[in-house]
């Protein structure tokens, strides 16, 4: 507890130290190891979804039935898979795949809840309990059988798994950002804007908002976690991705019939898929101790 | 001083429903119950009085941040309590704000530069960028903040800086009345003379009328013409400042009078001359 006070920017840190705002926040936030080395992971990541079809080892899609369910090896890092392909070339192929499914849908879901919970908070009454009492609707669901329900409504395909998962942080993102509208609302600045002759609409896009937006990019980091997960599972279940295709939850669900014969096929892309999500998690958590100390779960 | 009034309040009220338990009676907080006072043009009248008694909800009343449930405002002859819309924005322009907490009352993620410039893209949206830029220049340099710091953030300047850029920011629009709510009570005592005679001067300059709210009676003594003294919601008693330091008639003020302690004053009012 006292580590994460004396971790937080204070006015006082910031007021000694006159260089770049920036420049500081990345010096305080180099000291918050997990949180520093999962950047560095997520930002490798972020470089194999760029240059990724360039550097894999072997090509990602083509059988080589020479080298079938081969363990790993040095020419193999991550052994081969039921149709002789790289394991580790495929990971990094569908990094592509993983990582763009879930940012979208995340994307997708935190401005649809933002908009909604800056409106809620913000005009209040009504609209409010509106807003609210829908997202109590939705959250009632566990959020994979929401998943899975509006995937088989639409339709199994990459498109209509990002709107599920899309849909289903809609709501948890609008209550958060509810919750912290009403707490902006209520500070001095505001009621100087108001003062100022300055419009309703004004303050809340231009005064509010951004004091929401480190509560928003914290809870988006760690959301991108648990959409990782949602599309891996619902690729795993059949209704993501092409089960041929190198994203790491279909390669999961296509050789859990290995799982006895071939560990390593089940092994690796699960380990990504962990560590992946385990490192957005501790980013958020990281990035939360900086940005937002006060923002519990 | 010209003898025309600016802004008058007549038997203004607002009560604060409290919360209670669903069968009990509906209880109120009268935290205005009933004033009238008015201000002269380019007069600063004090506001004093303990904390709770109603200052700060008075000087939201007057300038429409929140509405009267009864009594009538009336700024330079218009009764505010029918003005439209588009009225109470020419107000807005013409009355501003001073805040007691100069860091809280500015926003904390915009430059200088921009707080300044907020009130002009409010309210003259077609006023040129240079012109506007110019304008914001020029008055932070009459507050005493150079255009070094355009570009600087609210958290980095001093307490006493804030508030001159709150101060400049209530002037920008070229307002004529001002209501300051405890304008120097986060300032270390040195500083507090430095902005209560900074407001002294750019009343002088502007011919600014002045709401100068406070329970500091040795500051209210320094900047006020006339003394308005509030106790529980009611205005007990109003007059110049010598008749309310000299010969106090309502005897709540003179209990307030009696309660500052008489060395500290002086010594302060010397500090202030
Ligand atoms: N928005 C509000 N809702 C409910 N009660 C309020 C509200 N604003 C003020 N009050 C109450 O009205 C009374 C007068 O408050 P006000 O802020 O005007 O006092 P003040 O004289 O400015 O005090 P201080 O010197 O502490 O600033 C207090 O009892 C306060 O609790
Ligand atoms: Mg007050």
């Amino acid at each position: 507890m006292s580590n994460l006070q004396t971790e937080t920017i204070t006015m006082e840190q910031m007021k000694t130290n006159k260089d770049n705002r920036f420049l500081q926040f990345w010096r305080l936030f180099r000291r918050k190891k997990p949180a520093a080395i999962s950047f560095y992971f997520i930002l490798f990541l972020f470089i194999m979804m760029i240059i990724g079809p360039f550097v894999t080892p072997y090509d990602a899609a083509e059988p080589n039935y020479t080298s079938v369910l081969e363990t790993p090896s040095a020419s193999h890092l991550f052994g081969t898979d039921e149709y002789g392909r790289d394991i580790l070339s495929r990971i990094i192929a569908g990094a592509r795949i993983s990582l763009s499914v879930s940012f979208c849908a995340v994307t997708l879901g935190a401005i649809v809840g933002s908009i909604l919970g800056l409106i809620s908070g913000f005009i209040g009454k009504r609209v409010d309990k509106l807003i609210m009492r829908t997202c109590d609707v939705l959250f009632a669901f566990p959020e994979l059988i929401l998943a899975i329900g509006i995937v088989a409504i639409l339709g199994p395909g990459l498109k209509n798994v990002i709107i599920a998962v899309a849909f289903f942080s809609v709501p948890s993102f609008a209550r958060i950002v509810r919750g912290a509208t009403l707490e902006v609302k209520e500070m001095l600045f505001v009621e100087a804007e108001e003062s100022l002759g300055a419009s309703r609409l004004r303050i809340m896009l231009k005064h509010v908002f951004p004091e929401t937006l480190p509560t928003i990019i914290v809870y988006y980091t760690m959301n991108v976690g648990t959409a990782i997960l949602a599309a891996a599972s619902l690729s795993f279940l059949g209704l993501g991705a092409e089960p041929s295709s190198p994203d790491w939850g279909a390669m999961l669900s296509v050789s859990r019939d290995y799982i006895g014969t071939a560990f390593h096929i089940v092994f690796f892309p699960g380990l990504i898929i962990f560590l992946t999500v385990l490192a957005f998690n501790l980013l958020g958590d990281g990035l939360r101790e900086m940005l937002d100390p006060k923002m519990k779960d | 001083m010209g003898d025309d009034i600016l802004i008058e309040a007549k038997n203004i009220k607002k009560y604060f429903p409290i919360k209670t338990g669903w069968f009990e009676e509906k209880k109120y907080v009268k935290a205005v119950n009933g004033i009238s006072f008015h201000i002269k043009k380019g007069e600063t009248l004090g506001l004093v009085g303990e904390s709770g008694c109603g200052k700060s909800t008075t000087g939201r009343l007057l300038n429409g941040l929140i509405p009267v449930d009864s009594g009538s405002i009336i700024f330079n002859g218009k009764d505010l309590a029918n003005a439209s819309k588009n009225e109470w924005k020419k107000y807005r322009q013409k009355m501003q704000m001073v805040f007691q907490d100069p860091y809280a009352s500015l926003s904390p993620r915009m430059k200088i530069k921009d707080i300044l410039r907020e009130p002009l893209d409010i309210h003259f949206k077609h006023m040129s960028s240079m012109e506007k830029d110019k304008r914001v220049e020029d008055l932070l340099d009459k507050c005493g903040i150079s255009k070094f710091h355009l570009n600087k953030y609210p958290y980095e300047f001093s307490g006493g800086q804030r508030q001159r850029i709150g101060i400049a920011r209530a002037l920008i629009l070229q307002p004529d009345l001002i209501i300051a709510d405890e304008p120097v009570s986060a300032l270390d005592v040195s500083i507090q003379s430095q902005v209560l005679n900074l407001m002294k001067d750019l009343q002088d300059e502007y011919n600014l009328t002045y709401l100068f709210i406070s329970h500091d009676l040795s500051v209210v003594e320094h900047i006020s013409d006339r003394v308005g003294v509030m106790y529980f919601g009611n205005l007990v008693e109003i007059a110049t400042k010598e008749e309310i330091f000299n010969n106090p008639k309502h005897d709540y003020t003179k209990t307030l009078l009696s309660s500052i302690p008489q060395m500290i004053p002086k010594a302060r009012r010397k500090q202030m001359n």
